[in-house]
């Protein structure tokens, strides 16, 4: 593993549990006054488990998972992501936890342009510091997983569909084998039956990988899979 | 270099673009290296060859000594007074001074050119290619003026207004952009209408006490340089104009990388947001500015060189592996200060931009 690595200070959670957030609170600067985007925000969500929270434009959803995903710190409250409590932690240290515990899937599939569909897997290789060459059958494999026919694994972004993006996306997140899986309104590019498609998928993946997943959305048509579904407003978790 | 190779193999024609404004730079630095040190042996050989520590320049009593061919001149005291410094091994005069040598009996046949006539002891003087020694009434020749004006041993030159004998061909030297032929001190005083030579080479370390310490000044072989007439003006200018193109190149280069960098911060935010370090990925825009600033000022290195080569028999042109390696490893290196200066930004990048950001 290369630069910091992922912290031992480990926390007891409930049985299974691997994301909890607790009584997180966090406030943006506006003018001379301060907005709460996080309201006392508690979350617990176990492995195997797929936790939908939807909510309108800018109620919280992206924030709370910026704050699961280590991306921001809480004023106050506490975040534990696979038993290693996040508040302590230096921005090395969290970087590492992305690394090794985190898996983000963005709202854009957010890939690189000049990476083909399976190096956008094994950049992840290179970044924990591991054989790439050793890794390419692997990024193969949940490629062909996550529904990517081999055809396309060599194929740049631009030269994919946006489902088949988002795809690739979900699969860099899985790549690494993470314990949390963090999903930013995935279908926002996708009409509804494609976005179904990778919904269904998410649901999949987060039992046969075992992650704690939750899934933001705005579309309260996708939520079929979900084992729990949260509703946010105004920066409060319900 | 995982991302920074599979970055320039996708975006080919901006890397190509930039790696050609580096080529070019770089052939026009080493084109100048090669002729600022080819101009430079044109107008110092005569001098820097010279087997001494030092040069001693000296002026009238009462007057300040300067380091200076054309305006020294050393009186047969002061020469005295440096031979006879605890010390000094050895303190040779000799004279220096530019004139016209006409060669060819037969007026259609007659050429004439600029040289500069060195009146010393043999000891001074660069080894013979062919003939002998001059004494007073002869004249070696250096290379160039034998080839240009075909003049072999035992021909008859005149050397401004004496008629002189060539007794031998002497290795390249030259002072003063001007081909060296080499004489006798008298045949000098003679030729150059001086009583007084002009320097002391001198070996050794120490120097006379009293008033000839005030009327001469010793400097190192390579400092003496600076007393040719026009060469620290030209040789300056000319590093000048070279470190001029240093400095737009790390400029260029820079501003590249920095137009890149900026492009790059949505690709950048989500390295970090799926776990690259700052420093991984600053290595990583590091490596990859070192690949186009390799490649092009290597070829650039190439390029100047194969061009000097060609140009070399129309202009002075210095070619050798430092006059190539220098200017290449400098436009590395500075083109990675100026890279570096551009992809500090990554640093800045945040990687929240990643979640919920358009692309």
């Amino acid at each position: 593993m290369s630069a910091a690595s992922v912290p031992s200070r480990k926390v007891v959670l409930s049985r299974e549990a691997v994301l909890s957030m607790e009584a997180v609170k966090l406030t943006y600067p506006d003018g001379e006054r301060r907005l709460t985007a996080l309201d006392e925000v508690s979350l617990t969500v176990a492995a195997g488990e797929l936790a939908a929270v939807v909510g309108p434009s800018g109620s919280g959803k992206s924030t709370l998972l910026a704050v699961a995903a280590t991306l921001l710190r809480p004023d106050s409250g506490r975040v534990v992501v696979a038993g290693a409590d996040t508040a302590e932690m230096s921005a090395g240290e969290r970087t590492a936890l992305r690394r090794e515990r985190i898996g983000i899937v963005f709202q854009q599939p957010n890939l690189l342009p000049s990476l083909t569909a399976v190096e956008q897997l094994l950049v992840v290789e290179h970044l924990r510091g591991g054989n790439v060459r050793a890794a390419r059958a692997r990024a193969a494999g949940l490629l062909e997983s996550v529904g990517l026919d081999a055809g396309r694994r060599r194929r740049r972004p631009h030269e994919l569909s946006g489902g088949e993006r988002q795809r690739v996306n979900i699969a860099r997140a899985l790549f690494a084998g993470p314990s949390v899986l963090l999903v930013d309104e995935p279908t926002s590019a996708l009409d509804h039956e494609r976005g179904a498609r990778i919904v269904d998928l998410l649901a999949e993946v987060t039992r046969t990988h075992g992650t704690a997943t939750v899934l933001v959305t705005h579309d309260r048509g996708l939520l079929g899979r979900a084992d729990r579904v949260l509703s946010m407003r105004d920066g409060r978790l319900d | 270099m995982f991302v920074a190779l599979r970055d320039i193999r996708f975006a080919k024609g901006r890397f190509a673009l930039m790696g050609s404004v580096v080529t070019l730079i770089t052939t026009l630095v080493v084109f100048l290296y090669g002729l600022t040190d080819g101009l430079a042996r044109e107008a110092t050989s005569a001098v820097s060859g010279l087997p001494a520590d030092r040069i001693v320049f000296g002026a009238p009593p009462g007057a300040a000594p300067e380091v200076s061919f054309g305006d020294s001149t050393l009186d047969d005291g002061q020469i005295r007074a440096w031979r006879r410094a605890p010390g000094v091994t050895s303190a040779e005069p000799f004279g220096v001074a530019i004139t016209r040598l006409t060669a060819g009996r037969a007026a259609a046949d007659r050429t004439a050119t600029s040289v500069s006539v060195i009146g010393s002891a043999q000891r001074l003087r660069p080894a013979l290619l062919t003939g002998s020694a001059p004494g007073d009434g002869q004249v070696a020749v250096s290379g160039s003026v034998a080839r240009d004006g075909g003049l072999r041993v035992g021909d008859r030159v005149t050397l401004g207004t004496r008629e002189l004998t060539v007794s031998g061909v002497t290795a390249d030297r030259s002072h003063g952009h001007a081909p060296s032929v080499w004489t006798t001190l008298a045949t000098w005083q003679g030729v150059g209408h001086q009583r007084q030579p002009t320097a002391l080479a001198v070996d050794g370390p120490g120097r006379p006490a009293g008033a000839v310490a005030g009327t001469t000044k010793a400097v190192p072989v390579e400092d003496a340089l600076d007393g040719i007439d026009g060469y620290a003006a030209e040789h300056g200018t000319l590093r000048l104009v070279q470190g001029f193109l240093f400095v737009v190149s790390a400029l260029v280069v820079g501003a590249f990388f920095t137009v890149w960098t900026v492009q790059r911060r949505p690709d950048v935010a989500v390295l970090k947001a799926v776990g690259a370090s700052s420093g991984y990925l600053v290595r990583d825009a590091l490596a990859q500015a070192l690949v186009v600033l390799v490649a092009g000022a290597a070829l650039g290195g190439a390029a100047g060189a194969a061009g000097g080569a060609l140009a070399s028999a129309a202009v002075p042109f210095e070619l050798s592996a430092a006059t190539a390696a220098v200017p290449v490893a400098a436009m590395v290196l500075l083109g990675l200060a100026g890279s570096a200066l551009a992809v500090r930004r990554i640093t800045s990048v945040d990687p929240l931009t990643a979640l919920g950001a358009g692309r």
